[in-house]
């Protein structure tokens, strides 16, 4: 076993895959609680794919596509906070949104392969790897993890509040629509580096499978999020652990994909956080009564 | 269960609950309940927040068998009955672009439970709009739902639940989020179509005042257990105190009645306030 | 005469993949607006998005296993929307969305990289392939129609109450979780169709955007459907011709469209609101 994690974090793609899988995980995880609290878990996702569409602009444009993802992510973000009040009208707002920066990712994609004549560059950006990840971005992601979380922080009580109760909140002061902007920026910002370093893909399983399984199992917000950012984690390092297992199975060693493992153990999580339900999972964790 | 009212199971009795009980998680949500109502009274439903006044509804729908206990409307099994029984919701807040005018609403209640669509035709025509005009909604008849207020809502629920000739409805909190005139027009309105159509009507609501002048019986639920009465009968002092298992005072001030209970006031108070 | 031949120029009426395209696209349009109409009703975008693109799994595995790329695609989309309504509950509908269509792209992927590294039929089905239809799609396609058209009429009335009403329709013998599953298996139906046409990527765009418009346009339920149907086989007769002229891929000019008629169904709910506004007696 201890030859095993040696190994794997001698090799050269590993050790830094799973430090940028670690800065995303936690940083989709806290954010994700709140995601699932506000039951904004479409517009977590949609971000995902909005950015997939920034980062085929910005690559055609020869710029980093890590502003690419963030630049349009924020945009799509503020678009789906502002065209829709009422939840279905929001919801299908969020729809129109990305259907039409799906349309328009459509269409650069079309112009990269015209241009490469390849699919790779379509395919990395649509699953992105964690393996591939290049070094050279690792500061500018931690930077924009701390900056969403410093944002969370900073919202922390009004955005419990105004997700748990807007009514209330809204009598006592709070600015709803402040507090949901400010909270989009955060959400966009965390799903477009997770989506840059782990693919799209990725990036709607960390934000929502730990939070949906942490928020079984404790109801005070502060411990889903710890034990969100842990279950994150948890995924994303087995996960990769996994993936370099892979290279040895069969067939033909080429490696299983490692958005498959990190999915699955996601999953897992999920399920076992349904049918574990807090009864049980009270004698493990600490739950108080109806923090917020 | 302190019943004032004999135990009558008359030929004419609209629905009939014989010793029903039911138990969630553990707890007896309701027990011991007997009750038997007369074609065209009005009943209020009335409790503390956990009495029991959700879980009898959806016995009376028939969407929750009782653990133990008989329950019939017109002497049927309720789920036989469903046709007799018409229901309004606690809460309807449709989007303002929500395609549906006030008519499609009604209609669905005359329908909507039916496969495939509809070939009425003038027929179901004629019975939305009298539907809509039992309770004044025809000038709004074209109206998307969404652009209405809460009493306009309201008084088209009423219709659905009556368009289908129901001999009981059901409703579910129908003054909460209404200001005090809509409140007081809406149970005239329901007070006069049960009348004159012969309806029963079990009206549940945290705050009975609003019912007093038009209330024939009052359904006290407390910890599970009930008392049906008329107002005089029910709403005193010891009944309350045996129902609810300690003192409670009621008080009448200004026409209005109040529940004061002793140790946990704040629940009990409850019972009075306006929703 | 220049601008005419410009937009309609020889061919695109003629050519023989083009009558297979505007048949196909017509009846995938209609298909998609009639289903679209209860997605928009229930607020139901996200599962809308989800299940094609979850079907996209299913094609790949069926290249994998050496299969008909149309029966994965059925097969996923199936599979997925049963897994939403085995899953879901009333509350958290949108994470076990993302949850089921998270575990159906992990298989895709995994799928993806087993069968090796270029799979081109796979990828024409996450963009659409509009000028690859043969006349026995078309069929195929025809078929899927008359088949939800069926079960669209048969499930109107029940699946209108339970969307708009669910408490009422409830107590009044309308089961919500039956009309869930219903609902989640039309949008499958929807989606195997669509997919192979706009691709996985945006089929939702057809099922989403006309039916949108058509709710600011529609006063009654059957008006909104009907004008959905209609903005739906508009948009695709447009971006068929669009796509002819310019040679780009259909599935942008499919969602720039819709996305058009949703702002000009906005616009028009927004001036009627006004008008309304102004000679409104308050209640």
């Amino acid at each position: 076993m201890l030859g095993f994690i040696e190994s794997l974090l001698a090799a050269p793609t590993v050790a830094p895959a799973l430090l940028i899988g670690s800065l995303v995980a936690v940083t989709s995880g806290v954010v994700g609680v709140f995601v699932v609290l506000r039951g904004q878990s479409f517009a977590g996702h949609a971000l995902g794919d909005i950015g997939t569409t920034g980062a085929a602009a910005a690559y055609l444009g020869g710029l980093p596509a890590l502003y690419g993802f963030v630049g349009v992510g924020v945009l799509g973000g503020l678009a789906i906070e502002g065209l829709g009040e009422r939840a279905r009208e929001r919801d299908v707002a969020t729809g129109i949104v990305l259907s039409l920066m799906l349309g328009v990712g459509a269409l650069l994609l079309y112009f990269m392969t015209q241009r490469t004549n390849a699919t790779g560059g379509p395919v990395a950006i649509l699953f992105g790897s964690i393996f591939t990840v290049d070094p050279s971005i690792m500061l500018p992601v931690a930077l924009f993890s701390l900056l969403a979380l410093l944002l969370l922080a900073f919202l922390y009580r009004p955005l419990v509040f105004a997700s748990v109760s807007p009514q209330a909140a809204q009598a006592k002061g709070v600015p709803l629509q402040g507090v949901g902007l400010l909270f989009m920026l955060a959400l966009a910002i965390a799903v477009e580096e997770s989506a840059l370093v782990a693919g799209a893909l990725l990036s709607t399983a960390l934000l929502i499978g730990p939070a949906a399984s942490a928020v079984r199992w404790t109801r005070q917000i502060g411990a889903a999020a710890a034990l969100s950012a842990l279950l994150g984690l948890l995924a994303v390092s087995v996960g990769i652990a996994l993936a370099y297992q892979s290279y040895f199975w069969p067939p033909g060693h080429r490696g299983w994909p490692v958005s498959f493992f990190i999915v699955l153990l996601v999953l897992t999580e999920y399920l076992l956080a349904r049918l574990l339900p807090a009864r049980a999972a009270r004698r493990v964790l600490p739950r108080r009564e109806e923090a917020a | 269960m302190r019943n004032l009212d004999p135990v009558r199971t008359h030929e004419d009795s609209v629905l009939d609950l014989q010793g029903v009980a039911v138990h969630l998680g553990g707890r007896a949500v309701l027990h011991g309940i007997d009750l038997s109502l007369r074609p065209g009274e009005f009943v209020g439903v009335i409790g503390p927040n956990g009495a029991g006044k959700t879980t009898l509804l959806k016995i009376i729908l028939g969407l929750l068998r009782p653990d133990e206990g008989t329950v019939q409307v017109a002497g049927r099994d309720v789920r036989a009955a469903r046709s007799l029984v018409g229901y309004v919701p606690q809460s309807f807040a449709p989007d303002p672009d929500l395609p549906l005018r006030a008519r499609d609403l009604v209609a669905l209640g005359l329908d909507g439970a039916r496969w495939g669509f509809s070939l009425g035709g003038a027929r179901r025509r004629a019975k939305v709009e009298e539907a809509l005009s039992w309770v004044d909604a025809l000038h709004y008849a074209d109206q998307p739902v969404g652009r209405l207020s809460g009493g306009e809502l309201q008084r088209l629920l009423v219709a659905q639940a009556l368009i289908s000739d129901p001999r009981i409805v059901l409703l579910d909190e129908p003054l909460a989020n209404l200001d005090l005139r809509s409140q007081g027009d809406v149970v005239a309105l329901v007070g006069r179509v049960a009348h004159v159509r012969g309806v029963t009507v079990v009206l549940v609501t945290h705050d009975m005042n609003p019912l007093l002048s038009v209330m024939d019986r009052i359904l006290y639920l407390a910890r599970g257990q009930a008392a049906l009465g008329t107002v005089d009968e029910v709403v005193r002092g010891d009944v309350l105190t045996q129902l609810y298992g300690h003192h409670v005072d009621v008080v009448r001030v200004h026409g209005r009645i109040l529940v004061v209970g002793g140790a946990d006031a704040e629940s009990l108070t409850c019972g009075t306030c306006d929703g | 005469m220049g601008l005419w031949q410009t937009l309609f120029p020889s061919g695109l009426f003629t050519a023989s993949f083009m009558q297979n395209a505007w048949l196909a696209g017509t009846a995938v349009a209609a298909l998609s607006a009639l289903v679209g109409f209860f997605v928009v009703l229930r607020g139901a975008t996200f599962v809308a998005h989800a299940v094609p693109r979850a079907s996209f799994a299913g094609a790949a595995g069926a290249v994998l296993a050496g299969g008909d790329t149309v029966l994965g695609l059925a097969i996923f989309s199936a599979l997925s929307a049963l897994g939403m309504a085995a899953l879901g509950t009333r509350r958290d509908q949108g994470q076990t969305t993302a949850l089921v269509l998270m575990a159906a792209l992990g298989l895709g992927s995994l799928f993806l990289a087993l069968g090796g590294a270029y799979a081109p039929e796979v990828y024409a089905l996450l963009f659409g392939q509009i000028v690859g239809i043969g006349r026995m799609d078309v069929y195929a396609i025809l078929g899927l129609l008359l088949l939800a058209l069926a079960a669209t009429a048969l499930l109107y009335r029940p699946l209108l109450w339970s969307s708009v009403a669910p408490d009422v329709a409830e107590a009044k013998g309308v089961p919500r979780r039956r009309m869930e599953i219903l609902f989640l298996l039309l949008v499958a139906l929807a989606a195997t169709a669509a997919v192979p046409i706009v691709g996985a990527l945006l089929s939702f765009s057809l099922m989403v955007g006309p039916a949108a418009a058509a709710a600011y346009f529609g006063r009654s339920p059957g008006q909104a459907l009907g004008i959905a149907v209609l903005i739906g086989i508009l948009s695709i007769w447009l971006s068929l011709v669009f796509a002819y002229d310019t040679g780009l891929p259909v599935g942008f000019f499919v969602a720039a469209v819709t996305a058009v008629f949703y702002g000009l169904g906005r616009l028009w709910a927004h001036l009627w609101q006004i008008e309304r506004g102004r000679g409104q007696v308050p209640v």
